[in-house]
């Protein structure tokens, strides 16, 4: 059951280009619906056509078949000045608009509103702050863009879809060239759009583990299995993820929800440890090649962590008491072979 | 805004200055009590006065302050357009359409319209128009290789290429037509701000008017053109109206002052970046204003420096253009680190 309203609904479309030489249809026939108030992280390989999906949703280029609806009425029928009230882009587009002011970038999101010379109204004027303080770049409303960070060019961006008064907003992979704080600031700031201003967000991602936390729906595009939807628990619990990143040296923890080498561990280790200090060890246990057993009988050695400068490790009756992890891993690289 | 009103008082006032003195100074020297008094209509002792001052100065100096700012806007048209920076109607070869499309009127249909010093509504509005279609194609076909070329520099040698290419067909006609043919096209070829007569100086203005205001119908989408067409698009430009938009008014811009002034070099290409150093924006609301008026200052300033040498002979304009606008280019190139709108 589903009470959440579509905002924007395909049903079996094509994307791609239709040559006439050779037909270049990534695929014909996608369907999907975007649910209003909702963040929704669109996934896949490079070459999988994320980029033209966003694209194809955002009437950039046609869809080669079927029809997508905004709100029951085809995209394609709608004027370029409707689509831009509707749908606001955030793309990876090298832009020249290093010499305009942030302020100046975001009110050309009023440009859809806007007279002759693109005049701004005092209720413009009004959205652009409010625009600029959502995102939190209105601190820098009179820098130049070429003086900003790639983090804030983003939120700019950003600030200017939402000065759109946009429904939906779509972006191209926009946690691409950024720095891992400025990762979870973008995200965090969507995912706030989607839940306190009912925004519906799609974006595309390689940032699986962000978007494991903060996607409301995922979106798994691959040329083999087509595209998969689901509510992002869903998607964990049945065990779609796992198919769908399915490498040899690769495994989903589902627990975690990270992605993690495929280690070949068979030197078995009893650990006794609490909280962090399990944690940490294990993860050390496991790159230099161990892994963890319940069973004492098992195990190779015994080790007992106290502190992070205690750690007492016992094999074949030999006790050994090691005061810090610097120790640790060099017992752990002697005994590789063990 | 404050900044952009102050630049446009100090610039009409620098453009009244230049423009009064190319009326006082010239290859031939005329008393300026002479000269005030031909410009109040008044009688002097010499007849041949009047006639350099009406006939020659005056119309001189209004021929340079439209085409200035016309080459000037061009350019920054162009600039936007292409989202390069060096640009202009001479690097994309779109002057040599221009010529070729002249050459084209003057070699292949002759000179049967009638002489070319006098004026011929008919025969200046064929030029013009072949002047146009040879602009607008070679435009037409740059903006092709734009959607092919991603790579800005490769685009500038393209429009190069583009440019010998239609050198040589020029050079192909002048051999094949009548030596009458061949100097009437060396006359247009010229290029100098004494190329409109008083009696085209009307038809002339009319034209450059119509494509600086179609320009001023362009600065909202320009703005948004500086996002790149897809964000643009985005906005709710119609990418392919504007594009002709732009094809009309840069096409018209250079076949106009291509037929009657020859293509003039660096204003269209150094000026506008003349116009974001002092402004400090890319904003166009602002910035083609601006690009207008010094463009009309730069053309008066070069036109009255080619006179400087008086008596011994007037000097060719695109001798005197390089000199201004040659150091802003490498200037600006030197400093795109630091220039915002690189960025």
């Amino acid at each position: 059951m589903n009470n959440a309203e579509v905002v924007i609904k395909a049903q079996n479309i094509g994307i791609g280009y239709a040559k006439s030489k050779h037909n270049n249809i990534l695929y014909n026939n996608l369907s999907f619906n975007l649910y209003r108030g909702e963040l929704v992280c669109l996934i896949g390989a490079n070459g999988a056509g994320k980029s033209t999906l966003l694209r194809t949703i955002s009437a950039s280029q046609p869809a080669q078949g079927g029809d997508i609806l905004f709100e029951d009425q085809s995209i394609s029928s709608l004027s370029e000045k409707e689509l831009s009230q509707r749908l606001g882009l955030v793309l990876t587009d090298k832009t020249s608009a290093g010499g305009l002011l942030v302020k100046e970038l975001i009110e050309l999101g009023r440009y859809p509103y806007t007279g002759f010379f693109g005049q701004l109204s005092e209720n413009d004027k009004s959205i652009v702050q409010k625009a600029m303080e959502d995102v939190g770049i209105a601190h820098k409303a009179n820098s130049y863009i070429a003086e900003l960070s790639d983090g804030e060019r983003q939120k700019a961006m950003i600030a200017k879809a939402l000065s759109q008064e946009c429904p939906v907003v779509l972006l191209d992979e926009p946690t691409a060239f950024l720095d891992i704080e400025s990762r979870i600031e973008i995200m965090n700031l969507l995912h706030n759009l989607a839940m306190y201003q009912n925004k519906t967000i799609l974006l595309s991602t390689h940032d699986i583990d962000m978007a494991l936390l903060l996607a409301d729906r995922l979106w798994l595009l691959s040329r083999e299995k087509g595209l998969t939807t689901g509510v992002t628990e869903d998607i964990v619990l049945s065990g779609t993820l796992d198919d769908f990143f399915k490498r040899d040296n690769v495994v989903f923890d589902r627990y975690t929800g990270n992605f993690l080498p495929r280690r070949a561990n068979n030197r078995k280790v009893y650990l006794k440890a609490d909280g962090i200090l399990h944690h940490w060890t294990k993860n050390i246990l496991e790159r230099n090649g161990f892994s963890l057993t319940k069973d004492l009988n098992d195990a190779i050695f015994r080790i007992e962590v106290q502190s992070s400068e205690q750690v007492i490790v016992e094999y074949n009756t030999i006790k050994i008491e090691i005061s810090s992890y610097e120790q640790l891993a060099s017992f752990l690289r002697k005994h590789k072979t063990l | 805004m404050s900044k952009g009103f102050t630049y446009s008082v100090l610039f009409v006032i620098s453009i009244f200055i230049l423009f009064v003195l190319s009326l006082f100074l010239g290859s031939v020297s005329i008393p300026s009590q002479a000269v005030f008094q031909i410009l109040q209509g008044n009688e002097v002792e010499k007849q041949a006065w009047t006639y350099i001052i009406l006939e020659s100065r005056l119309p001189q100096a209004i021929t340079a302050l439209f085409t200035g700012g016309a080459i000037a806007v061009s350019g920054l048209l162009l600039q936007t357009a292409f989202r390069n920076p060096l640009a202009d109607a001479g690097i994309l070869g779109i002057s040599s359409g221009a010529n070729m499309g002249v050459a084209i009127v003057i070699l292949l249909i002759g000179n049967s319209f009638g002489s070319v010093n006098g004026f011929n509504l008919s025969y200046s509005m064929t030029i013009v128009f072949g002047a146009f279609i040879g602009a607008a194609i070679i435009l037409a076909i740059i903006m092709g290789f734009a959607s092919i070329i991603k790579n800005n520099v490769m685009l500038l040698i393209i429009g190069i290429m583009v440019g010998y290419l239609t050198s040589s067909i020029i050079s192909i006609l002048k051999f094949w037509s009548t030596s009458e043919d061949a100097y009437s096209f060396m006359i247009w070829g010229m290029g100098d701000f004494s190329g409109v007569s008083k009696e085209q100086l009307p038809f002339y203005c009319i034209v450059v008017c119509v494509s600086l205001l179609l320009s001023i119908l362009l600065i909202k989408p320009l703005n948004a053109l500086l996002l790149g067409e897809r964000y643009a698009a985005n906005l709710g430009v119609n990418i392919k109206f504007i594009r002709f938009l732009l094809l009309l008014c840069a096409g018209l811009i250079t076949a106009i002052t291509c037929a009657f002034c020859g293509p003039i070099a660096f204003i269209g290409l150094a000026v506008p970046h003349i116009a974001r150093l002092i402004l400090g924006t890319s904003n166009h609301k602002s910035l083609l204003p601006i690009t207008i008026l010094i463009g009309s200052a730069m053309a008066l300033l070069c036109n009255l420096i080619c006179v400087l040498p008086g008596a011994s002979g007037v000097l060719p304009l695109n001798a005197i253009t390089p000199i201004f606008g040659a150091p802003v280019i490498i200037y600006v190139i030197l400093n795109q680190k630091k220039i915002q709108y690189f960025h």
